[in-house]
C-alpha cells in the first residue's frame, strides 16, 4: 500500500487529526510539569482514569464521561494533600494513583463482565477513535490551549520563580490549580492515543528533548510541539505499515527524538 | 520638607506554628532611605521582608505601603524584588535574560498579560543601563553568579519601581563582584533616588552604603540613622565597644 492510499483512509485521518491537537497540548503542558519537577502527574493521573473508566464501564456510561471529572478531582485532590496534609508531591500522587488502581481492579474483579474493554484501555488504540471521541479531543485541546495561551506570562513566572510570581501579584496558588486541571484534561484525551500505561511518555518525552536543544522558553515550548507531532504523526504512519501497536510506537518515536538530542547536544 | 513614608509596619508579629519569629517590630522607612537590615542568622530579617512583600502571613500588626494598608496594595511594580538566592531558581529552566526580565513587567499588566514591542524596549534599555545587553538572548543558566545577579537586577529594576528590596545579594558573588554591585545600588539610590532596603548578615561592610541601620533579633534592637547609632552608648552597651565599631568602622 502507497502512502496516498494510507491517507485516505477516513480513521487515520482522524487519527492524525485527534492526534495532532493532543500532541500539541501534551507537549505545552509537559513542558511546565518537567520544569515544576511534576512529570510524574500524569503518571498518577492517568492510573486515576484507569479507576474511573472501569467506573464508567461498570455503570454503563461512557467511560470518558466519567474520566473528565473524576481525574480533575483527583488533581485537585494530589495538590490539597500536598499543601494541606503535609505530604511531599510525588506521595500525594502516589496516593491518589493507588486508590485509582485499586478502586478499577476491584471494579473489573466484580463485573466479571468488562475486562476485555477496561484493557483495552491500558494500552489505547487512537486508529480505532470514535466520531465523538475526535470531537471531544478537538474541543478539549482548544480549551487547553486557549488557556495556556492567555495564562502564559502567569505559567511562566509561577514556573520559573514562584515566589517571586507571588511578589508581582501572580496568583500562584490559581495558576498551579490551573495547571493540574488543565493536566487531568489532558491526561483523559491522551489515553485514548497510548493508553493509561504510556501516557506520561507524551508529558515528559517531548519536553526534556526540547530541553535540550532550546535556548530559551519559547523556544523549548515551539521545539517540544513539533517533537510531539512529528512523532505522533511518524508513530501511527510507522504503526500502520509495521502492524505495531500506535500507542507503544508513538512512544518509541518520542524517546528516539530524545536520544537524538542527547547526541546533537554532546556533538555541537 | 514633608517625608513620604515607603514601608511602615506597626506592631508587627510573624509566627511558625507556636515559634515567635518576629516580635512587635515597628519602623518607617522613608523615601530615599538606603537601609541596611541586619541581625545575626535567624533573626527575622528575611521573614520581616517577606511578610512586607505578602510572601508570608501576619500574626500580628499592621503594614503600609505606600500609605495604604498591605490588603489594599496591588500597585507591586513599585517594589523591585532581588530574593535571597539564586539557587532558587530551576537551574535547568531554558529561559534567557531577555524573557527573565520581562518577568518584571508582569506586575503591570491586567489580563491576559501581553508583551508588546514597547515592553521589550523597556527590557532593552533596562539592560543597557546595567551594561549587560551582551547577555539578552543568553539562557540565565549560561551565565556566571554575578553576570546573573545583574540580569535579575534588571528584573527587578525594569518596572521603574520606587523601592529596592534585596535579601542577602551578595551571596553568590565575588568580593569584586560584590564591591561593583553594591556601588551600583548606591548609584541607583543617589542619582534615582530609588528607596533601598538591604538584608545582610555581615555587618561590616553595610555602614559603607546605607544611611540607616535597620537591626532586628526577632525583635526591633535599632532604627535609626547609622551615624546615631555609632554615637550610641545605648547601642554600645547592647553590642559591646568591639561589634559596634565592626558594624561602623566604614560608615563615613
Amino acid at each position: 500500500m502507497d502512502l496516498l492510499t494510507f491517507l485516505q483512509y477516513s480513521f487515520i485521518q482522524k487519527a492524525f487529526f485527534a492526534g495532532s491537537f493532543v500532541a500539541v497540548i501534551c507537549s505545552a503542558l509537559g513542558l511546565f510539569l518537567v520544569l515544576r519537577k511534576m512529570s510524574l502527574i500524569g503518571d498518577g493521573l492517568s492510573h486515576v482514569s484507569f479507576g474511573a473508566i472501569a467506573l464508567g464501564l461498570f455503570i454503563g456510561i461512557y467511560p470518558f464521561y466519567i474520566a473528565i471529572p473524576a481525574v480533575m478531582i483527583a488533581s485537585v485532590l494530589i495538590l490539597k494533600i500536598s499543601e494541606k496534609a503535609k505530604v511531599y508531591g510525588d506521595a500525594a500522587i502516589g496516593i491518589v494513583s493507588a486508590v485509582g488502581i485499586a478502586g478499577g481492579v476491584i471494579l473489573a474483579s466484580i463485573s466479571k463482565g468488562f475486562n476485555v474493554d477496561l484493557f483495552s484501555y491500558l494500552f489505547g488504540n487512537i486508529l480505532a477513535i470514535s466520531n465523538t471521541e475526535v470531537i471531544l479531543s478537538v474541543i478539549l485541546s482548544v480549551v487547553v490551549l486557549a488557556v495556556i495561551y492567555f495564562f502564559y506570562w502567569d505559567l511562566f513566572s509561577a514556573t520559573f520563580d514562584e515566589e517571586y510570581a507571588k511578589t508581582t501579584g501572580i496568583k500562584t496558588n490559581f495558576i498551579n490549580t490551573l495547571l493540574t486541571l488543565l493536566t487531568a484534561l489532558t491526561v483523559v484525551l491522551s489515553v485514548k492515543m497510548v493508553g493509561i500505561m504510556l501516557v506520561s511518555a507524551l508529558l515528559i518525552l517531548p519536553a526534556v528533548t526540547a530541553l535540550q536543544l532550546a535556548k530559551g522558553f519559547k523556544t523549548a515550548m515551539i521545539i517540544a510541539s513539533l517533537i510531539s507531532l512529528i512523532s505522533v504523526l511518524l508513530g501511527i504512519t510507522f504503526s500502520f505499515f509495521l502492524d505495531l501497536p500506535t500507542g507503544a510506537t508513538i512512544v518509541m518515536v518520542n524517546a528516539i527524538f530524545f536520544g537524538l538530542a542527547i547526541v546533537y547536544k554532546k556533538i555541537f | 520638607m514633608i517625608m513620604q513614608t515607603i514601608i511602615e509596619t506597626k506592631n508587627l508579629f510573624v509566627h511558625y506554628g507556636q515559634t515567635e519569629a518576629l516580635k512587635n517590630v515597628s519602623f518607617a522607612i522613608d523615601r530615599g532611605d538606603f537601609v541596611g537590615l541586619a541581625g545575626p542568622n535567624g533573626a527575622g530579617k528575611t521573614t520581616l521582608i517577606k511578610t512586607i512583600l505578602g510572601l508570608l502571613p501576619s500574626s500580628g500588626g499592621q503594614i503600609e505601603l505606600f500609605g495604604k494598608s498591605k490588603a489594599n496594595f496591588n500597585e507591586w511594580g513599585k517594589i523591585g524584588y532581588l530574593p535571597q538566592k539564586i539557587s532558587t531558581i530551576n537551574a535547568l529552566f531554558p529561559a534567557t535574560s531577555e524573557e527573565v526580565v520581562v518577568l518584571g513587567l508582569l506586575s503591570q499588566k491586567g489580563f491576559p498579560k501581553r508583551i508588546i514591542a514597547r515592553d521589550l524596549k523597556k527590557v532593552d534599555d533596562t539592560l543597557k543601563e546595567l551594561g549587560i545587553s551582551n547577555l539578552k538572548k543568553k539562557m540565565l543558566s549560561e551565565l556566571s553568579g554575578g553576570q546573573q545577579q545583574k540580569v535579575l537586577l534588571a528584573r527587578a529594576l525594569v518596572s521603574d519601581p520606587e523601592i529596592l528590596i534585596f535579601d542577602e545579594p551578595s551571596t553568590a558573588l565575588d568580593p569584586e563582584s560584590r564591591e561593583s554591585f553594591f556601588q551600583l545600588i548606591q548609584k541607583l539610590n543617589k542619582q534615582k533616588g530609588i528607596t533601598v532596603v538591604l538584608i545582610t548578615h555581615d555587618t561590616s561592610y553595610i555602614g559603607q552604603y546605607a544611611n540607616k541601620l535597620l537591626y532586628i533579633d526577632k525583635s526591633l534592637i535599632y532604627f535609626g540613622k547609622f551615624s546615631d547609632f555609632c554615637a550610641s552608648e545605648k547601642m554600645n552597651s547592647y553590642f559591646g565597644k568591639y561589634e559596634q565599631h565592626i558594624i561602623c568602622h566604614q560608615h563615613n
